[in-house]
């Protein structure tokens, strides 16, 4: 949601007295920061703004920022956060949440918080493990891996949670590392912008319980290479030398090197959020190699409080009801002298 | 046609009891309802039940798909649907098998001839036909071919197919009733204008049968028109019918307007709560958001959510549902917010007879969450008090920052009865907590030092910006705390301002005896069985029977405690397996307390606990 504000914010404006007690090291450190540096730049007064959690490491984000808040009980906070946003629709409402809150526990909210399209933002700190509870095997766990409940190895497949998320619905989809505040801000920034239910993922490091899992993508050194950042309207570019791309074959998506094969920039595929179609962008979230991150899709569309709103409007314009008098005293009644 | 072993005498009778039944696609329960509500137009004091089965459409003339409904009209105050029938409309075997006890020996029952084929006798596990062999002869049983005598009434009626035919013998069956109760057949007729606006040859069809039942009744004289009932005595004032769901529904209303608040329902569709959630979302034009959820506990959960944002924000489900909002109840509970959650009980456990009235989640409500959670709990007692007890759950969570569970059961949610309407105007003001004021120091459990309720500051407020959360929090900041001694202050903290509340609900009061030999104790939905039962009673000479009926159960009234040692015996009497017993065991030592339960699925009868209270003080 948008809204201006004369008075300035800086990011010491959204910082609560609470001592922050993510481990050491921990990304989460990174997102908050992020977001705290991010609300000033979005035009929303400090009282406007509500996040809602529910239960894992994420959660604890609401007692760090200096706004309204809720560290709600496990998975529920869609459904909170759709209440909050349904009873006053000019708030900036954020669900802070994680893989096992939003996919294991909370899974029947996720898929519809995500079809109903609320205007809420909803931030997926995934870490493809439970660190709450000390290391066991979340819903975006890989098979094969080694956690407190997969001693032998995991046997669950995991949920791709972009893939999920498009098929439930999801108008705003995007997926940053866990390690590039300025990309977090901004991808915060274009998440709050966009009328609906937006969904981050972030790819959050785990220090303690599941450290480097997404080393081989988000590594500093190493990530331009294999990482493509997505934006609208611009070709599908990628490399340290930005000479890699990619193009569609039959109906795969293709890596291909400018300069090799008589391949051009031009040949590249052009990104397109607001196509409407989710062919592309299912593609694109599936994608091992490169990992496509940023925003990935963004085709807005009526939200649900704004058909309330109008459907409120028309009811009132029509009906005779304006006082409950008038509902109770309607019909058929009768008088006893 | 009639047996003429049982001649009736005319007689002025002060009310009788009716019901209709047949398969459930038979429009028993449209029959009864169009019979109770113009009863009332007549100016009758009325009661229904209905009982119909949980399968929508449950296999035709079988025994467990029989759909009935009761009323209850009197020139007399009546309190519940009745017990012993004066009159039975059996549309098919089934129905009047899985009747029959319940009609008075000499009195009435009106069958369909047509439908007493050898297939349905045997659907109904008849080996002969009770109408041939003699089975009903203490009964005056008056034999219609209805079904034929509908398709004759609707030969020339072009554009109807056999079904609907067939489907409109009900009207029949009303026209006859009609007829013989002297009611107008206006207001039924004004129905079908309304109803079938766009389908004027429904309205001719069941306009042509309903007359058709009714010249029945009156050109061939089958039947005496014996029975006068006048209307009944009842205090001045302007009523209508309403059903149980319904007036919870109205009540909410009324305190959103009284309190200037947008009401906010979270809901997911249950037996037998839907028609709150169903009539709510009617209610737009008073900016009423119902919020159709994924699931019982989004439901709750976005009504917490709306509570935080400042609605007046209520959940309403049944028993299974209360089980799954458990943990989200404990959430609002410790973040001291307010919010109503509607239980309308139905028999458990589990998905147990999910149209059946019972009261038997008193202790789910009590006590089912984890962690000392105490909330209040309040209950209605009759169709029409829905909407006070409504009301009165809202002012009492938002004046005092707590979930309110009202219980409700099936029997007086789907019941209906005059409701004397109450303008808004004239319901108690309600003092909600909100809070705007930017103050030093402010944090979100400051409290009320008499009531203890905190402060409610809502997302929007500059200055007053907070966390809330399911964690222990100090009890001064509210900020999340580990420490022992703190969260043993909490928890004292939010017994106490439950108990409190005691200050803010009015006294029990005894009916009929203000001491004496027994006590008669009833909570929530067996108000009119009980106080009808121990009238009865009285007038018969019993007065030193008293009967005191709890609204209050969490806390309970102040002089709860000074009732009970005006009278010798105390026997509570509830639809479940002692479950409000065990709470006064708990809390009022050196008393017994006797128990009368039910767990039937239905409501008590009359007979049954008058022969009970007898039994205790002969």
């Amino acid at each position: 949601m948008e809204a201006t504000t004369e008075q300035k914010y800086t990011f010491k404006d959204f910082a609560s007295d609470q001592e922050v007690r993510w481990c050491p090291g921990c990304d989460d450190y990174v997102i908050l920061r992020s977001m705290q540096k991010a609300l000033p730049e979005m035009g929303v007064k400090r009282e406007d703004v509500v996040f809602i959690s529910g239960i894992g490491c994420s959660s604890r984000f609401p007692y760090y920022m200096n706004t309204y808040g809720m560290h709600t009980i496990h998975g529920r906070a869609p459904g909170i956060a759709s209440g909050v946003k349904l009873a006053n629709p000019n708030l900036s409402v954020w669900v802070m949440t994680g893989d096992g809150d939003a996919m294991a526990i909370g899974g029947n909210h996720f898929i519809h918080v995500l079809r109903r399209n609320i205007d809420l933002n909803i931030v997926l700190f995934n870490n493809e493990i439970y660190g709450l509870t000390k290391g066991q095997f979340s819903p975006t766990s890989l098979v094969g891996q080694k956690t407190k409940s997969s001693p032998y190895g995991n046997t669950q497949p995991p949920f791709a949670p972009g893939e999920l998320a498009l098929g439930a619905g999801a108008r705003f989809f995007g997926r940053i590392g866990g390690n590039v505040p300025k990309d977090i801000s901004k991808i915060l920034i274009e998440s709050n912008k966009f009328k609906g239910t937006s969904l981050i993922e972030v790819l959050q490091n785990c220090v303690i319980f599941n450290d480097g899992c997404f080393n081989n993508i988000t590594n500093k050194a190493t990530k331009e290479d294999k990482q493509i950042y997505l934006e609208h309207g611009k070709p599908m570019v990628f490399g340290k030398n930005r000479n890699k791309g990619l193009v569609l074959n039959n109906i795969k998506l293709e890596v291909v090197t400018i300069g090799e094969n008589g391949v051009t920039q031009e040949d590249l595929l052009v990104h397109n959020a607001k196509e409407k179609d989710l062919t592309m962008h299912q593609m694109l979230v599936r994608l091992e190699y490169p990992v496509a991150t940023g925003i990935i899709r963004s085709v807005e569309e009526v939200t649900l409080e704004e058909r309330e709103e109008e459907l409120t409007r028309q009811v009132k314009a029509d009906s005779k009801f304006k006082k409950t008098d008038d509902l109770f005293f309607s019909g058929e009644t009768y008088t006893v002298k | 046609m009639i047996s003429d072993k049982i001649k009736l005498q005319p007689e002025a009778i002060e009310a009788v009891v009716i019901r209709f039944v047949g398969d459930s696609g038979d429009g028993m329960q449209l029959t009864g309802t169009q019979f109770s509500d113009t009863s009332a137009m007549f100016g009758n004091d009325i009661a229904t039940f209905p009982n119909y089965p949980s399968e929508i459409r449950a296999p035709q003339g079988s025994l467990y798909g029989v759909s009935g409904f009761q009323v209850h009209i009197g020139s007399v105050e009546i309190s519940t649907p009745g017990d012993n029938l004066d009159l039975l409309v059996a549309m098919n075997p089934a129905g009047l098998k899985t009747n029959l006890y319940a009609v008075k020996p000499g009195h009435t029952i009106i069958v369909d001839s047509n439908a007493f084929s050898k297939k349905n006798l045997e659907k109904a596990q008849y080996e002969t036909n009770p109408l041939e062999d003699g089975s009903l002869e203490n009964y005056r049983v008056i034999q219609v071919d209805m079904t034929s005598l509908t398709k004759e009434a609707l030969k020339k009626v072009e554009g109807l197919d056999n079904k609907s035919i067939i489907r409109s013998k009900n009207m029949f069956a009303l026209g006859m009733v009609y007829w013989m109760y002297g009611r107008s057949k206006e207001h039924t007729i004004e129905f079908f204008n309304k109803k079938f606006k766009n389908k004027p040859s429904l309205i001719e069809s069941n306009t042509k049968v309903l007359n058709a039942g009714y010249y029945f009744a009156e050109t061939l004289e089958l039947i005496p028109n014996a029975y006068t009932i006048s209307p009944a005595k009842m205090n001045a004032g302007t009523y209508r019918i309403i059903m149980g769901n319904t007036a919870t529904a109205w009540g909410f209303l009324a305190a959103a307007e009284k309190t200037g608040m947008e009401l906010f329902l979270g809901s997911y569709p249950i037996t037998p709560a839907t028609d709150i959630l169903h009539e709510l979302v009617k209610h737009k034009h008073f900016g009423v958001k119902a919020f159709q959820a994924e699931d019982e506990i989004a439901g709750i959960a976005s009504a917490i959510g709306a509570s935080f944002a400042g609605d007046l924000a209520i959940t309403t489900t049944s028993g299974p549902g209360l089980a799954l909002k458990g943990e989200a109840l404990g959430l609002a509970m410790i973040m001291e917010l307010p919010l109503v959650i509607v239980n309308v009980q139905r028999g458990g456990p589990s998905t147990g007879l999910p149209t059946k009235t019972e009261q038997s989640d008193l202790l789910q409500a009590m006590y089912g969450r984890n962690g000392e959670s105490p909330v209040i709990v309040i209950a209605a007692s009759t169709p029409a008090d829905c909407f006070y007890y409504a009301y009165e759950a809202s002012r009492l969570a938002l004046e005092h920052m707590t979930p309110v569970i009202l219980l409700t059961d099936g029997y007086i949610a789907n019941g209906s009865a005059p409701w004397k309407i109450t303008s808004v105007d004239e319901l108690p003001e309600i003092k909600n907590k909100l809070t705007t004021e930017v103050v030093e120091n402010w944090h979100p459990y400051n409290r009320d030092e008499n009531t203890l309720a905190r402060d409610w500051a809502v997302p929007g407020t500059p200055g007053l910006e907070h966390r809330l959360g399911g964690l222990e929090k100090d009890s001064l900041t509210g900020n999340v705390s580990q420490n022992p001694e703190n969260h043993e202050k909490m928890t004292k903290i939010r017994a106490e301002k439950i108990n409190r509340v005691q200050n803010n609900i009015p006294d029990i009061k005894t009916e009929f005896a203000e001491s004496g030999d027994l006590l008669v104790i009833g909570w929530g939905g067996t108000y009119g069985s009980l106080h009808s039962a121990v009238k009865k009673i009285n007038e018969e000479g019993y007065t030193n029977i008293g009967f005191a009926h709890f609204n209050y159960i969490n806390p309970l009234p102040k002089n709860t405690e000074e009732i009970f040692k005006k009278f010798k015996k105390i026997i509570v009497c509830e639809l479940n397996n002692g479950q409000f017993a065990k709470i006064l065991r708990i809390n009022f030592d050196g008393f017994e307390f006797l128990q009368k339960n039910k767990i039937q699925g239905l409501p008590f009868g009359n007979n049954e606990l008058i022969e009970e209270f007898k039994k205790l003080v002969d």
